[in-house]
């Protein structure tokens, strides 16, 4: 059901773990649904320098949270926020239509983190 | 097949609840029913005639599994028609008695959406609670119970988490009480002794594919003296109550299946819960923040459901497809919807640990090596995906 390069990206997640002191943070989903997803981002010079997953779901969501820091490492924080769901699926070669909805959630964490970012560095000292 | 499916160093087939594999003998008496002996057994010449003694020899044995009369066996094309036949049949024939029907909230969808499905016709169902291994109470089907109530329909074998259901107990209330027990017991023919007279069933429902019999073909016990009204009209097959030409080769397998079931029943349950335990034991032991669903002794010899912390069921069934190992999941993602099992929820498991669920269900070929293989390629492959898991460092 699922494509081989989801598979390889299931089976050979890029980019699992967690960064020390990450500059921002998003989680979404939630265990009841089955499926969560954190990302960590470190942001050097307005580019994410480094960003780490960690998830709780099916294939879908590990093989699309792997996805999505292979596609962003380096980009600038706009062009970050430009990558959906639906690019992070088309670049996996497309995802079982059930999959679609609840599973395809790494590009919201994925914003969830930069928005973290841009609030703590924004906040006046 | 992918690349990722590269050859295993071993295949472990763990869906036996899911389906079997046609056994040998079953195939090679079903062959000749095929080409040779095609007849209809309907006709009246010899083609006819020789369909006709396969089917009614196969009918004595799916009689002799369940100590049933032959003519108290209809043929169907399996477990769901089977379901769908006891329960339309009894609910229109006998709503000017009444309209209330009382179920359990851990049947098979054939059992819970035909009841769902009587309900938008005006049928009333009462769907029983189970406790925490998945189990009915007699005493909750006797408060249940009103006058209107025309049939209790409580499976035996649970299919997911393997839990008996105390059916003799309810089947002697449902008869001091008048009103007609139906029980689905398509995942224990064959495993455990069901013997329909003793138990006071009204109506069984069992399936060909579940005991190494051929799929498409299944039945309905039928209680001599309880009519049955056909939901698929037609000729007068099966003595006009169920229409459509026999699945003549489809019969004959089964027939042979259910034979070879009820002669080896007590030596294989042995072997099977043994391995059941072997492997439900090992599993708890190797992999912590484990826990057993179902009951811990009142259970189908064949069945393993376990749930594992932080982690979810998908993600685990495909990792053991990578290394040959076939299980099955009550997590949402298996089971085509956003819920988990409905069997998992009703008992009480939290959402996390339903999508976390592992099914593995022993069958003939299974061995002691296949479930040491399982015990050896399990514990990593979890503590992998509990290290992916945003959960399990919160918890470490």
């Amino acid at each position: 059901m699922y494509n081989d390069k989801v598979m390889d990206h299931f089976f050979n997640p890029r980019n699992v773990g967690e960064i020390e002191n990450p500059d921002g943070v998003g989680r979404v989903g939630n265990p009841i649904c089955g499926d969560v997803m954190q990302m960590q981002i470190k942001v050097k010079d307005g580019r994410i320098e480094d960003i780490k997953f960690k998830t709780f779901g099916c294939g879908a969501a590990i093989a699309t949270s792997s996805m999505v820091t292979e596609l962003v490492k380096g980009l600038t924080l706009e062009e970050a926020m430009e990558v959906s769901n639906k690019t992070v699926a088309e670049a996996l070669g497309g995802l079982p239509p059930q999959k679609m909805h609840c599973s395809n959630l790494a590009a919201d964490a994925l914003h969830e983190a930069i928005k973290d970012y841009l609030s703590k560095t924004s906040a006046p000292k | 097949m992918t690349s990722e499916h590269a050859s295993p160093t071993r295949l472990v087939y763990l869906d036996h609840s899911a389906t079997t594999p046609v056994r040998p003998e079953v195939l090679s008496v079903m062959m000749p029913y095929f080409a040779q002996a095609f007849g209809n057994a309907s006709s009246i010449h010899r083609w006819g005639r020789e369909a006709r003694v396969a089917v009614e020899t196969a009918r004595e044995k799916v009689a002799y599994l369940l100590g049933a009369e032959p003519s108290e066996i209809i043929f169907t094309s399996g477990g769901t028609e089977a379901d769908n036949l006891a329960l339309r049949s009894t609910a229109y024939r006998l709503r000017s008695k009444g309209n209330h029907i009382i179920t359990s909230a851990v049947e098979h969808h054939a059992i819970l959406h035909t009841c769902e499905a009587l309900e938008k016709e005006g049928f009333e169902v009462t769907y029983l609670p189970v406790d925490k291994y998945g189990m009915v109470s007699v005493e909750r089907v006797r408060e249940a119970i009103r006058p209107e109530t025309i049939l209790i329909s409580v499976m035996h074998g649970q299919n997911e988490v393997g839990t008996i259901q105390p059916i003799e107990e309810i089947g002697s209330l449902a008869r001091e009480k008048g009103i007609l027990f139906h029980t689905d017991a398509v995942q224990s023919a064959g495993k455990v002794p069901l013997k329909v007279k003793d138990m006071d069933i009204d109506m069984a429902t069992i399936s060909s594919h579940k005991l190494y019999g051929p799929k498409g073909v299944g039945a309905l016990y039928v209680r001599k003296g309880v009519r049955i009204a056909p939901q698929i009209t037609g000729g007068s097959h099966e003595r006009g109550r169920r229409a459509g030409t026999e699945n003549v080769a489809g019969i004959v397998g089964f027939g042979e299946a259910c034979y070879l079931a009820e002669r080896e029943m007590a030596e294989e349950s042995k072997r099977l819960s043994d391995l059941r335990d072997r492997l439900i034991n090992g599993i708890l032991e190797k992999i912590p923040d484990t826990v057993l669903n179902g009951h811990p002794t009142k259970r189908l010899p064949h069945n393993v459901n376990v749930s594992f912390k932080y982690v979810e069921g998908e993600s685990i069934l495909l990792n053991l497809d990578r290394v040959g190992v076939a299980a099955s999941s009550g997590s949402a993602c298996t089971s085509g919807s956003l819920e988990p099992s409905h069997v998992l929820l009703a008992m009480g498991i939290p959402h996390e640990l339903a999508h976390g669920s592992i099914r593995m269900t022993l069958g003939r070929s299974n061995t002691v090596e296949d479930i040491d293989y399982v015990l050896e390629v399990l514990p990593p492959i979890v503590a992998r995906l509990r290290e992916m898991s945003p959960f399990s460092a919160k918890a470490n």
